[in-house]
C-alpha cells in the first residue's frame, strides 16, 4: 500500500511540472505572447514597453525557470486587468465553485446512483428504461443549452429561480447556499448523473453474473442484502474513482455554466478573463484547475486502494 | 433409510439467442439422508444444471424448468417442491437447509467481505443469532474446517487465503447452518491432487459428523470411487445410469458407462497400458433428442436406438439404465 | 456450468460468420442493426443530418447570411405572429433560422470529421507504436497520454482556442491534436490485448512477418473499437464546437454554426427565446443520433461484448 501510494504521488508530482511545461509554452504557440494581450489598436512602442515590463524580451528559457520558480510559490504574476496577483483572485472565487460542484455531484449521486442499480437489478423493466434514458440524455443535452432552457422556464417563465447571481445565507461564520444554486447546479450535474447511471448500472450488470453473487444468493441471502452487501460493495470500489474523476470534471467545467449564471466562480473568471486577453490569469487558472483535479485525482486513487482489500493488503 | 430428495421428470431449457438448448432432458434420482451421491459426466451434460436449477441458481432467463418436480422431506412439515417454491420460500432452503460448494472459491467468494462476515451472514439470516453470537459460532466453525488461527483469520479476505484454505472456507460456508443436503460442484477440479483428498475426507468428516446427504457433482471417476455410495451417470443432459458405486463400476450396464471404465488409467498396469477413448464428440445440444443422445459414439446403436429415447429402467436393486441393449448378453432388450 | 460451452461456440460461430470477407460481413452487420431498433434510430438520425451538410444549399429556403431587418426577430410559424415564410423564426437580423441551422450543420460535422480523421490517424500511429515497441517507448508514451487525459480538458481547450484565434482551421485543429491521446491508448490497449491473445506467436511461429501480422491480423482487429470510438469523439467535438461558439472561440461570428448561434440567442433569451432554444435541439438531435448509434456498434463491433449480452 506505501508503494502504490508513494508511486502514485510521483505520478502526480510529474504531472504537475508537465502541467507548468505546457502551461508556460501555450503562450509562445503563436510566436509571440505579448501581441496576444495588448488591443490592436497598440502602437509598436507600446507593444515594446509591455514586452519589457512583464519581461517576455529576455530568453524563452530564462522566462520559463523563471515562471517555474515563482510557480512553485504560488506566485503567477499580476492580473493585468484586475491589478491584482492572480493566485489571489482565484481562492476568492474558489468558494463558489466549490459550493456549485458539490451541489451538482451531490444531486448525480443522489438520483444517478440508485437510478442505476435499479435499472441493472432490472433489466428491460421500466426503472432501466427510466436509467438508460437518463443515461443517454446527460449524454446527450449539452449543459450551456440546458441553462438557456432552465432559465427559460424556471426562472423568467415561472419565476422560481433567480435566473442569475449567487446568494448565500450566512449561518455560524459559514456561507450556505440557498435556492440560487439549484438551476446551475442541475444543468452543471445532469451530465455527471449520466455518467454515474451508466456506470452503475452497467458495473450491476457484470457484477449481477460473477460466482461470488450466486454464492450470495445460495445462503439463502434477500435480494435486497445481495444486491446491497455485495453488489454494490463491489461497484462501489470503481465509482470511487470514477467520482473523483467526475467531481474535477465538474470543478474546471463549470466556465459555461457560471458564465451563463454570473455565478462568481472560477469558470466565470476564466471566461473573463480570456475576454479581456488577461493572460497572466488564464495561466494561473489552468494551472490551478489542474492541480486540484490532479490532486483529487490521487485522493481518489488512494481511497481506491484503501477500500479494495487486494490493494490494501498487497498482492 | 429415509428419502431427503426426489427429482422427477426434469426438463431444462435455455432459450438463446441463436436458439433453444436443450439442457437437461427427463432426469429423476432420489436421494438419501446421509448419504453421497455423485453425478458424473463431461462438461455440458447437465450436472451442474440440475442441481442449480433445483435451488433456483440458474439465470432465468434464459434457463427455463419445463417440466418436472423436485420434492425436499428435510422441513419439519411437509414435504415440499422446492421448483414450485416463491422466492422467500427458496431463500429458507438455501444455506439453511440445502448449502452449496462451488467450483473455484476464489470467485465464488466475495472479494472485497471478510470471509468471517461470508460465513457469518448466513448463520445470521438463518439461525436468527446476534452479530456477536455468529461471530462466535464461525471462528468455531473455521477451527472445525482446519483453519489455522481462525479467529485472526475471521477477518481476512479470500485473496490472503490459499487454495485449499479458501475452499475449506467455502466448505465452512455451505455447512455453516447445518443443511440437511449439500451439494458440491466439481470442488476439487482447481486443486493439487493433496489438497483434494483433504478436502474429500474433509467433507466426508463433516458429512459424518451432522448426518448431510451430499451431492458431488464431478467428471472425475476417479474422486467418485473413494467417496460415493451411489453414482449418476449422466451424457448430454440425459441420465445414462444410476447404481451403487460398487455396482457401477464391477458391473456397468449402459455403453457410456463401460466407455468411461476402459477410459481410467489402470493401476495394476498389465495388459496394453494405452487408455482407451470414446470415439465422436458429444451432440450439439441445440437440436432436439429424438432418441438416444449416445447412439452416435455407441458401438452397439442399432435401428432402435436411432427411433426412441431410451427410458429410465430398473436392471437390479438401486441399478437404473437408460439403454435398449443388454450389454451382458450381447443383444437388444426384450422387455422394455 | 452447463451452458457456457454452448455459448462460447456460438460466440466463434459468429467469428467464423464474419471471417469471411468484406461483403458478408456487411450484410451481417446489417442484419445485427435491423435487429436494434435503437441502432437503427440512431443510424438514421446521422444519415439525416449528413444529408442535411451536403445537400444545405438545396434544403435551405434562404441564404444564410441574408439580413433583412423587416424581419427580424419574427417568431417561428407555431407562434400567432409567425407565419410560413420563416417556420423556425429569424434571428436578431433578421436571418432565417431555418437555414442557418440547415448550414450550421456543416461546421459542425465538418469540424466532427476532420477533428476525428487527425486524431484518429495520428492516436492510432502513436498507439500502434507504443504497444508494438514497448518498453520505455511505451511507458514514455503513455506516460504522457495519461497525463494529458487527466488535465481538466475544457479549460487546456479554451485556452488554446483564445490564443489561436477564431478559424475553421483552427478549430479542427485543437480537436484534432487535443483527442489523440484518447485514440493512442485505446489502439495500445487493443494491440496488448491481441498480442496477449496468442495469435500473434502462433502466425509468428509459422513464419509470418511482423509488418504482414501488423495488416493481416492487428489493423482488422483495430477497426471495430477505433470505429466506435470515433464515433462518440465525434460527437463529442461537435458539443465542444457548439460550446466554443457559444464563449465566442469558435468560427468567425459571421459564419452560420449552432454554436454562434447559441450565442446570440442568449442574448434575447428572455425576449426571443426560439433564438437559442432551436440550434439548441439540432445538436440535441446530432448528439442523441450519434450516441445511440455508438452504444449500438459498441455492442456489436466489440467480440466480447457480443458473446455476454442478450
Amino acid at each position: 500500500m506505501q508503494r502504490y501510494i508513494l508511486s502514485r504521488l510521483i505520478q502526480s508530482f510529474i504531472m504537475l511540472v508537465g502541467v507548468l511545461f505546457i502551461v508556460f509554452f501555450m503562450l509562445q504557440l503563436t510566436g509571440d505572447p505579448v501581441a496576444l494581450m495588448v488591443s490592436r489598436s497598440a502602437s509598436p512602442e507600446q507593444i515594446e514597453e509591455l514586452r519589457e515590463e512583464l519581461g517576455f524580451n529576455r530568453p524563452v528559457l530564462v522566462q520559463f525557470a523563471d515562471f517555474v520558480g515563482n510557480a512553485v510559490k504560488g506566485d503567477f504574476g499580476m492580473s493585468l486587468r484586475h491589478n491584482q496577483p492572480a493566485m489571489e483572485l482565484i481562492l476568492e472565487r474558489m468558494p463558489a465553485t466549490v459550493e456549485l460542484a458539490s451541489i451538482a455531484l451531490l444531486f448525480a449521486m443522489v438520483i444517478g446512483i440508485p437510478l442505476g442499480l435499479l435499472g441493472g437489478a432490472n433489466p428491460g423493466s421500466i426503472w432501466d428504461m427510466l436509467a438508460r434514458g437518463a443515461g443517454l440524455i446527460g449524454q446527450t443535452i449539452p449543459n450551456f443549452w440546458l441553462a438557456l432552457i432552465l432559465i427559460m422556464i424556471f426562472a423568467v417563465n415561472l419565476g422560481w429561480f433567480p435566473s442569475f447571481g449567487r446568494e448565500t445565507y450566512q449561518f455560524m461564520g459559514l456561507a450556505l447556499p440557498t435556492k440560487s444554486v439549484i438551476l446551475p447546479a442541475f444543468a452543471l450535474g445532469l451530465f455527471t448523473m449520466g455518467q454515474l447511471v451508466r456506470f452503475t448500472r452497467s458495473a450491476v450488470l457484470e457484477i449481477k453474473n460473477e460466482d461470488f453473487v450466486r454464492t450470495a444468493y445460495s445462503k439463502g441471502l434477500a435480494d435486497r442484502r445481495v444486491y446491497i452487501k455485495h453488489i454494490l460493495r463491489n461497484a462501489a470500489i470503481p465509482l470511487i474513482s470514477i467520482l473523483g474523476v467526475q467531481f474535477g470534471y465538474l470543478l474546471s467545467g463549470s466556465i459555461y455554466i457560471e458564465t451563463i449564471f454570473s455565478w462568481p466562480g472560477l469558470g466565470n473568471l476564466l471566461a473573463e478573463s480570456i475576454g479581456n486577453r488577461d493572460f497572466a490569469l488564464v495561466q494561473a487558472i489552468a494551472f490551478f484547475t489542474s492541480l486540484v483535479v490532479v490532486s483529487l485525482n490521487l485522493t481518489a486513487d488512494i481511497a481506491y486502494g484503501m477500500a479494495d482489500p487486494r490493494i490494501r493488503y498487497g498482492e | 433409510m429415509t428419502k431427503i430428495l426426489s427429482v422427477k421428470n426434469l426438463v431444462i431449457k435455455f432459450y438463446t439467442f441463436d436458439g433453444v438448448v436443450h439442457a437437461l432432458n427427463n432426469v429423476s434420482f432420489d436421494l438419501e439422508e446421509g448419504e453421497t451421491l455423485a453425478i458424473v459426466g463431461e462438461s455440458g451434460s447437465g450436472k451442474s444444471v440440475s442441481m442449480l436449477s433445483l435451488l433456483h441458481l440458474l439465470p432465468m432467463p434464459p434457463a427455463k424448468i419445463e417440466n418436472g418436480e423436485a420434492y425436499f422431506y428435510g422441513n419439519e412439515e411437509e414435504p415440499v417442491d422446492l421448483l414450485k417454491l416463491n422466492r422467500s420460500g427458496i431463500s429458507k432452503i438455501r444455506g439453511g437447509k440445502i448449502g452449496f460448494i462451488f467450483q473455484d472459491a476464489l470467485s465464488a467468494l466475495n472479494p472485497v467481505m471478510t470471509i468471517g462476515r461470508q460465513i457469518s451472514e448466513s448463520i445470521i439470516e438463518h439461525l436468527g443469532l446476534s452479530h456477536a453470537k455468529a461471530k462466535e459460532k464461525t471462528i468455531e466453525l473455521l477451527k472445525r474446517v482446519g483453519i489455522p488461527g481462525a479467529r485472526q483469520r475471521y477477518d481476512n479476505f479470500p485473496h490472503q487465503f490459499s487454495g485449499g484454505m479458501r475452499q475449506r472456507v467455502m466448505i465452512a460456508v455451505s455447512m455453516a447452518c447445518t443443511p440437511k443436503i449439500v451439494i458440491a460442484d466439481e470442488p476439487t477440479t482447481a486443486l493439487d491432487v493433496t489438497v483434494q483428498a483433504q478436502i474429500v475426507d474433509l467433507t466426508k468428516e463433516l458429512q459424518k459428523e451432522f448426518n448431510i446427504a451430499v451431492v458431488w457433482i464431478t467428471h472425475d471417476l476417479g474422486v467418485v470411487a473413494g467417496m460415493a455410495d451411489r453414482v449418476l451417470v449422466m451424457y448430454a443432459g440425459s441420465p445414462v445410469e444410476i447404481a451403487n458405486a460398487q455396482d457401477l463400476y464391477s458391473n456397468p450396464q449402459h455403453p457410456y458407462t463401460i466407455g468411461l471404465m476402459n477410459a481410467l488409467p489402470n493401476v495394476k498396469g498389465d495388459g496394453d497400458s494405452r487408455l482407451a477413448s470414446i470415439d465422436g464428440i458429444p451432440p450439439d445440444l441445440m437440436d432436439e433428442p429424438r432418441h438416444c443422445q449416445f447412439a452416435w459414439r455407441c458401438p452397439h446403436a442399432f435401428d432402435r436406438c436411432w427411433e426412441e429415447i431410451p427410458q429410465q429402467v430398473s436392471v437390479g436393486e438401486n441399478h437404473v439404465v437408460s439403454c435398449f441393449f443388454d450389454v451382458e448378453n450381447g443383444r437388444p432388450k426384450e422387455n422394455v | 456450468m452447463g451452458n457456457e460451452a454452448t455459448i462460447k461456440s456460438t460466440g466463434s460461430r459468429v467469428d467464423e460468420e464474419v471471417e469471411r470477407g468484406i461483403w458478408p460481413k456487411l450484410v451481417y452487420v446489417w442484419r445485427l442493426l435491423y435487429r436494434d431498433k435503437a441502432g437503427m434510430l440512431g443510424l438514421a438520425m446521422f444519415l439525416i443530418v449528413a444529408a442535411t451538410a451536403v445537400f444545405s444549399p438545396w434544403l435551405a429556403p434562404y441564404d444564410p447570411l441574408k439580413q433583412d431587418l423587416m424581419v427580424a426577430k419574427q417568431p417561428p410559424a407555431y407562434s400567432e405572429k409567425g407565419d410560413m415564410s420563416h417556420v423556425l423564426g429569424t434571428d436578431n437580423l433578421g436571418r432565417d433560422m431555418l437555414s442557418r441551422i440547415i448550414y450550421g450543420s456543416r461546421v459542425s460535422l465538418t469540424v466532427g470529421f476532420f477533428g476525428v480523421l487527425i486524431a484518429g490517424s495520428l492516436g492510432m500511429i502513436i498507439g500502434l507504436i507504443s504497444g508494438y515497441v514497448g518498453g520505455r517507448v511505451d511507458s514514455f508514451i503513455m506516460g504522457g497520454v495519461n497525463m494529458i487525459l487527466a488535465l481538466p480538458y475544457l479549460v487546456f481547450v479554451v485556452f488554446i482556442a483564445s490564443i489561436l484565434g477564431r478559424s475553421l482551421l483552427n478549430v479542427i485543429l485543437i480537436f484534432g491534436f487535443t483527442n489523440i491521446p484518447i485514440f493512442a491508448r485505446i489502439t495500445r490497449g487493443e494491440v496488448l490485448r491481441l498480442r496477449e491473445s496468442g495469435f500473434v506467436e502462433s502466425a509468428l511461429s509459422i513464419g509470418a512477418t511482423r509488418t504482414r501480422i501488423l495488416f493481416s491480423h492487428i489493423l482488422p482487429n483495430l477497426l471495430g473499437p477505433l470505429i466506435t470510438i470515433a464515433t462518440f469523439e465525434m460527437s463529442g467535438m461537435i458539443f465542444y464546437e457548439a460550446g466554443l461558439g457559444f464563449l465566442g472561440l469558435s468560427v468567425p461570428p459571421s459564419t452560420p454554426s449552432w454554436g454562434n448561434m447559441l450565442a446570440t440567442g442568449r442574448q434575447y433569451l428572455t425576449i426571443y427565446p426560439w433564438i437559442a432554444t432551436f440550434p439548441g435541439l439540432a445538436i440535441v438531435f446530432t448528439g442523441l443520433g450519434m450516441n445511440l448509434f455508438g452504444d449500438w456498434l459498441r455492442d456489436v463491433l466489440d467480440p466480447r461484448l457480443r458473446r455476454t449480452k442478450r
